[in-house]
């Protein structure tokens, strides 16, 4: 995808196609010979994993499809009819249920990567903004998907998530109403549920064509965040190198996966939702899938309806405005020790707002919901701007061939 | 790369440690269950079949008078990784009920003798008729053992997760059987949240017949029918482990292998 | 000394590479098996499928009753003494996809035949008028005609109406399947 092909085919057929269509082309430039730096590390295999996973959501979604029943009557009955009298019905559906929060344990560690090293600095913040679409999509898709068991869980977080809309001013109610289909969550709300389910993995997919394009456009940032000069010598071509790697990756991610399908399925999911979905009856804990908690724990650290809900949004939308919140010249936390710091901070302030996600909403844990969320957002619009004018970066290598080599930097220092 | 995953490491754990200070607050829901020891757990867990069919005539005889278990079917009982009654024996057993069948060509409900392919009868016609003479509607035991769980709270859940304890709806299905504390109020239970359960105390000694040589005691009971449980709401389990297994030896060989690739291949860009 | 690592080397490497290919078609394949499988009737299709009962008491001579089995129509048809005649005696010669009477019919009376038209998979008419020319039946959809035996006489279908197993568990009792 980057740039007319010098690409020939072999055989005469392959030239007659190629000059009709020229997909080969396309391959060869975006897959084959497509540069990669040198120096990327594991920690850039997880875009081939999220690759693997979104493909194994769509196939086991659309086998899963093949015997559910969008009903509020049948929802909860086909999915147990899955389970116990479909061929493999079993293990399809684990993946399907274990795949999203290994999607979302991928996405989260492709995102921090980026974060970490900067890569959504200039020339990559399209690249990055299409990264935060991706991501908004997946959390809709995922939220919808949870729905359809239609067990009390599902039941009751589809009604607290639609409820979040009702606090626009003014529209509120008639767009809660307009989700809704009706005068609550019911078997209109299951129904569109299921279609756009089903629709956005597609629209995801499209997305990720882009973000893959503009990647191949900008090239791949590295861990020492300098750009290629030199493309013999601070390039490997993506095969047989990335290739390899990245399939040796999803084959280690895939043992991880495994584990959750065939020994743990449900340890990450809630027992109540395997109680049918009871619109008389709220569970005692409502608790959203582990991978929304840290943005459930913002919502419910503001005392405001309305405050909550522009917080918990705001805090995926600001994502979107990184690429000019960060002031620094270095790319790189690699050499920038106090980011470095701050990053860290950050990451554990993540998992902090998780955990204050899955408690109830009282005494301590609302207080450190609090400093947690201010955190959250201090780091995006405070630390990220004024880091860049007072931190002292470390010496860089100047290409990305010395650093592998350990010239010059701080790489040579330290080995 | 490395400091990224030492930093990492170090996170997740100082999270551990404040995720236990701040879990012994959670704990006004009862007591907890104690950890029990089943033949299913672990990852070469399996059924015992003998308990199963114990199991299955506590369930039987003593829950099936109140609770429904809609997605029993009476072929699942011969199914493999099951009781393991044979085809003969659910044939038998299902035609004892009577099961509701038509409309004829009368157009009228009629009764016939059950077949494998039915579902195991509720003694009530719908939940409204239940909730009639007991007062509640009791729940469908389909599920009840993976419905139900206690909190262990966030550390001890990736702990569960490697140590692969996932047995907390069955032990607490188990701990419930036998929290009857208080002799003089039958519906005390120290495992219910709020220490009221609508059942009333429904095992006790020497009620089920057994024929095997099993002790006739409440704790057997218990412990038989909630593995039953555990089986209906999980029927497929043993499939599953040993099928994992399989995939566990393959993927952790393949992973080998493509190391083992990836090594050579990069050996030419050193 | 030289000369053989070099020859050595690239064994070495295409076996583990080789190795490493199967294993990932093994892996794709075992991936795919359950895909495929889920396809294939589920437990509760096969359980539904069990043998049914049929009365015959309610069947009067000369009448057709058709019964849903395995979700296809099952045609028990009380055949009368002309229509068993019929059957009996057509010609093998004359027929495309030859069976004798005896050998659809385990009792004279009673013919049972799936039905379901051996060219395209429609459902043949059978009621008095309808029947075609053989008296049997008539698929409306490109023409064929059976006879009493549900035997092909004319038109594209290639085989005689499908005879499912059936048993006769008491003289007024059919069970099918």
């Amino acid at each position: 995808m980057s740039g007319p092909s010098t690409f020939v085919p072999k055989s005469a057929l392959g030239r007659w196609f190629e000059s009709r269509l020229p997909i080969g082309g396309l391959v060869h430039s975006s897959f084959i010979v497509y540069p990669t730096p040198r120096n990327l590390n594991y920690w850039w295999t997880f875009g081939a994993i999220l690759s693997f996973m979104l493909g194994a959501q769509i196939i086991t979604g659309v086998v899963l499809a093949m015997h559910y029943t969008p009903h509020v009557d049948h929802a909860f009955s086909s999915v147990e009819h899955i389970m116990r009298d479909v061929n493999w019905g079993w293990f399809i559906r684990y993946a399907h249920s274990n795949g999203a929060s290994m999607f979302f344990v991928a996405v989260y560690i492709h995102m921090l990567r980026g974060l970490y090293y900067g890569s959504y600095k200039a020339p990559r913040e399209v690249l990055w903004i299409l990264g935060v679409i991706i991501y908004l999509l997946m959390m809709a898709t995922g939220f919808m998907g949870y729905v359809l068991p239609w067990g009390q869980m599902s039941f009751w977080g589809a009604t607290v998530i639609t409820n979040l809309f009702s606090a626009i001013p003014l529209v509120g109610d008639s767009i809660t109403t307009w989700l809704w289909g009706g005068y609550s969550v019911d078997n209109p709300t299951l129904n569109r549920f299921f279609s756009l389910h089903y629709l956005l993995p597609f629209m995801i997919a499209g997305v990720v064509i882009l973000h893959v394009w503009a990647l191949h456009v900008t090239g791949q940032n590295n861990p020492d965040g300098v750009e290629v000069k030199n493309v013999e010598r601070d390039t490997l071509q993506f095969t047989p190198y990335a290739t390899i790697k990245d399939s040796f990756a999803v084959v280690c991610f895939m043992i991880f996966y495994a584990w959750f399908i065939f020994y743990t399925p449900n340890i990450l999911g809630d027992a109540d939702n395997y109680i049918p979905a009871n619109p008389l009856s709220t569970p005692a804990h409502i608790v959203p899938e582990w991978y929304y908690l840290p943005f459930y724990a913002i919502l419910r650290a503001v005392p405001s309806k309305l405050g909550g809900v522009i917080l918990m949004f705001g805090a995926i939308a600001i994502l979107a405005f990184l690429p000019w919140l960060d002031t620094s010249r270095v790319r790189s936390a690699k050499y920038r020790p106090m980011y470095k710091v701050f990053f860290w901070a950050f990451v554990l302030a993540c998992l902090g707002l998780g955990f204050l996600g899955s408690q109830p909403p009282e005494g301590g844990y609302t207080i450190a919901a609090r400093l947690l969320t201010l955190y959250y957002f201090a780091f995006f619009i405070v630390i990220m701007p004024l880091l860049g004018l007072f931190e002292t970066p470390k010496p860089m290598p100047a290409t990305i061939a010395d650093a592998v080599l350990g010239k010059g930097g701080s790489a040579a220092a330290k080995h | 790369m490395n400091r990224f995953t030492t930093f990492g490491l170090a996170a997740a754990l100082s999270l551990g440690l404040l995720g236990s200070g701040a879990n012994a607050a959670d704990d006004a829901h009862g007591k907890l269950p104690t950890r029990q020891s089943w033949s299913f757990a672990g990852p070469f867990g399996k059924f015992d079949q003998a308990q199963l069919q114990r199991g299955f005539q506590v369930f039987r005889e003593v829950c099936s008078t109140c609770h429904a278990a809609r997605y029993l079917n009476f072929r699942d009982l011969s199914e493999e990784g099951g009781p393991g009654f044979s085809e003969a024996q659910v044939k038998a057993l299902a035609a004892e009920y009577d099961i509701q069948d038509g409309p004829d060509d009368r157009g009228e409900m009629f009764k016939r003798p059950g077949r494998p392919a039915d579902r195991f009868p509720w003694n009530y016609p719908n939940p409204e008729a239940a909730k009639a003479t007991l007062g509640v509607v009791p729940p469908d035991l389909s599920l009840m053992a993976k419905a139900r769980s206690y909190a262990r709270g966030f550390p001890m859940i990736l702990i569960d997760a490697l140590a692969q304890y996932q047995e907390h709806g069955v032990d607490y299905v188990y701990a419930l059987l036998n929290g009857y504390s208080d002799s003089k109020d039958a519906n005390h239970n120290d495992y219910f949240p709020g220490g009221k359960i609508g059942m009333a105390k429904p095992l006790a000694d020497n009620r089920v017949d057994y024929t095997d040589g099993s002790p006739k005691t409440t704790q057997q009971y218990a412990k038989d029918v909630s593995a039953f449980l555990m089986w209906l709401a999980e029927p497929k389990l043993e499939e599953r482990k040993q099928t994992g297994f399989k995939a566990m030896v393959f993927l952790i060989l393949f992973a080998g292998l493509m190391y083992l690739t990836k090594k050579k291949i990069w050996a030419a860009a050193h | 000394m030289a000369t053989a690592t070099m020859a050595d080397e690239p064994t070495r490497r295409d076996m583990l590479f080789i190795a490493t290919g199967a294993a990932a078609a093994v892996g794709a394949g075992s991936l795919a098996w359950p895909l495929v499988s889920q396809m294939n009737p589920d437990a509760s299709t096969i359980a539904a499928g069990a043998p049914i009962e049929v009365d015959l008491k309610a069947i009067p001579e000369g009448g057709i009753v058709t019964v849903k089995w395995r979700g296809k129509p099952i045609f028990v048809r009380h055949r009368t003494k002309k229509e068993i005649d019929e059957a009996v005696s057509a010609k093998l010669a004359d027929l495309p996809d030859p069976q004798t009477d005896a050998a659809r019919a385990k009792k004279p009376e009673w013919l049972i035949v799936i039905g379901v038209c051996t060219h395209l998979g429609c459902i043949p008419l059978g009621t008095q008028g309808t029947r075609g020319e053989y008296d049997g039946w008539f698929c409306p959809c490109h023409g064929s005609v059976y006879d009493t035996s549900g035997r092909i006489r004319k038109g594209p279908a290639p085989k005689n109406l499908e005879v499912p197993a059936y048993a006769f568990s008491s003289d007024t009792k059919l069970t099918i399947g």
